[in-house]
């Protein structure tokens, strides 16, 4: 049987705003890393995130958000996770989040956001080390 | 597998499977998909009752519009209320060991329909059009009690077949882009179709490909060449029917003749005849009992599978094996051995 287990990464991005391309380098420096990547395209609602997260029972969910609205987006999913049993599953992302709101939003449970200009090799770090530390043994 | 019971794990795991909980699913399919330990019990025991799901396989090259057609066909499934699971793979990087699962992108419209299950799988190095556990996660989503599973190929040439060990139904999805009749003609992709679909049918050369389908599929039937002489002693009528009778589902002679329709899946054109054609094929393949003989080729080939790996992992992992097998390389290096020798030796440990 195999013993390497891959890691399932669903990469979303919410919101109405257009600019997908901070979540497709993403996607892709991810499958390059080896993780196997869900990308659902634009325009997700937190309920159809949270639905394809379940359904595709992957262990991390990254999102990217550009638009400002991530006191409401990143709160919103992890409750949504919390509530579908899901709250084994890591939810990080990236966008243009000011350091304080980083904190906050880290009090409340969700895992390390990445502002503007963060190397891809960070955050393929960040969810190895979390892997490696949740599903250790 | 040595015996039926399960681990606690996998019996709370079954629990909520039962319960209809979709988590259990989810969280079934990966310990399928990643053959974790007792992942095989667990399948005996949900499979217990047989296959019930209508299967419903779609294959075709890559951007011919797979995604977006079975999304379509979803759509019109839901109007029948019928409950579905839908498994889609993508290719896994032979480089990097990962994959982008984009065909979600194709189905947002239906994603949050609680009465679709969608779940995207990658290769893992599989070959012939699945992921190596497609299958397996296919008889899943039917023991979970889904009325119709349709699963979505990678984009495939002409040799990657496998989806007919996953489903009672290949659409094989065309586009004007894919060639001409002589590709048509080739063995492979097309002798596995019970219904040809030319989607994006609205750019053309549409009609073209159409017509040389149909024309293919006389050919192939047996009805343009069954007066023609052999030809340089080959006769092509029966080399095709042999051919198509060694794997391939053998369909005209059954009566069931291969249609060729077109769509467009983004505007819906055509959507609904497939659906039609797809349960007159239904109807057909169990009135003919073409549906029992398919399930049962099905069968077998699971239970060699099975079998095939079983033994490799019993071979491989007895020490006296490895021994041996150490004894008879070092035999080839040293002049006399080969690798009949050391494999002869082998044989005979294991089937003494």
């Amino acid at each position: 049987m195999s013993d390497e287990r891959k890691i399932r990464v669903l990469v979303a991005k919410p919101g109405l705003d257009g600019h997908d391309r901070g979540a497709k380098v993403i996607a892709s420096a991810f499958r390059d890393a080896g993780f196997e990547v869900v990308y659902t395209g634009l325009h997700q609602t937190p309920e159809m995130i949270v639905n394809a997260a379940v359904q595709e029972d992957v262990d991390v969910v990254a999102m990217s958000v550009l638009s400002g609205a991530h006191m409401t987006l990143f709160p919103r999913v992890k409750a949504l996770l919390d509530e579908a049993g899901a709250d084994h599953m890591l939810l990080t992302g990236g966008g243009i989040i000011p350091e304080e709101d980083v904190e906050e939003l880290e009090k409340q449970g969700i895992g390390r956001l990445f502002g503007p200009g963060t190397s891809t090799g960070d955050a393929i770090a960040y969810v190895n080390e979390w892997f490696a530390t949740t599903h250790a043994g | 597998m040595s015996s039926t019971t399960l681990s606690p794990e996998n019996q709370a795991l079954l629990e909520r499977f039962s319960d209809g909980k979709v988590l259990g699913l989810a969280r079934a399919i990966t310990v399928v998909e990643n053959e974790r330990a007792g992942f095989q019990e667990l399948l005996h025991t949900v499979m217990a009752r047989g296959p019930q799901a209508k299967r419903v396989g779609f294959t075709g090259p890559p951007g011919a519009g797979k995604s977006s057609l079975v999304a379509a066909v979803a759509t019109e499934y839901r109007k029948l209320e019928e409950y579905l699971g839908v498994v889609a793979v993508d290719p896994t990087s032979p480089y990097s060991g990962g994959a982008l699962l984009g065909d979600r992108i194709r189905m947002n419209d239906i994603s949050t329909d609680p009465g679709i299950f969608i779940r995207s799988m990658a290769t893992r190095g599989s070959l012939g059009g699945l992921a190596t556990t497609t299958k397996e996660v296919v008889d899943l989503m039917d023991a979970f009690g889904f009325d119709r599973v349709l699963v979505e190929t990678v984009g495939v040439g002409q040799t990657e077949l496998e989806v007919t060990a996953a489903a009672d139904t290949v659409v094989v999805v065309l586009v004007p882009e894919s060639g001409d009749a002589i590709q048509a003609m080739k063995a492979g992709l097309m002798e596995i179709a019970d219904i040809f679909v030319v989607n994006k049918a609205d750019r053309p050369g549409a009609p073209r490909l159409v017509k040389e389908l149909r024309q293919a599929l006389h050919l192939r039937a047996g009805s343009a060449l069954r007066d023609i002489p052999a030809h340089h002693g080959v006769d092509l009528g029966r080399v095709m029917k042999e051919e198509r009778t060694t794997s391939a589902p053998p369909t005209e002679a059954e009566g069931w003749s291969v249609p060729v329709l077109t769509t467009n899946a983004l505007t819906n054109e055509g959507v609904e005849e497939l659906v039609d054609t797809i349960s007159e094929h239904r109807a057909w393949l169990e009135q003919s009992g073409e549906l029992e003989q398919r399930r049962r080729s099905r069968a077998a080939s699971r239970s060699r599978d099975v079998v095939d790996r079983e033994m490799r992992r019993v071979a491989w992992s007895s020490d006296e094996v490895r021994g041996l097998l150490a004894r008879g390389v070092d035999q080839i290096a040293s002049g006399g051995g080969t690798p009949y020798s050391a494999a002869d030796a082998i044989l005979g440990s294991l089937l003494r």
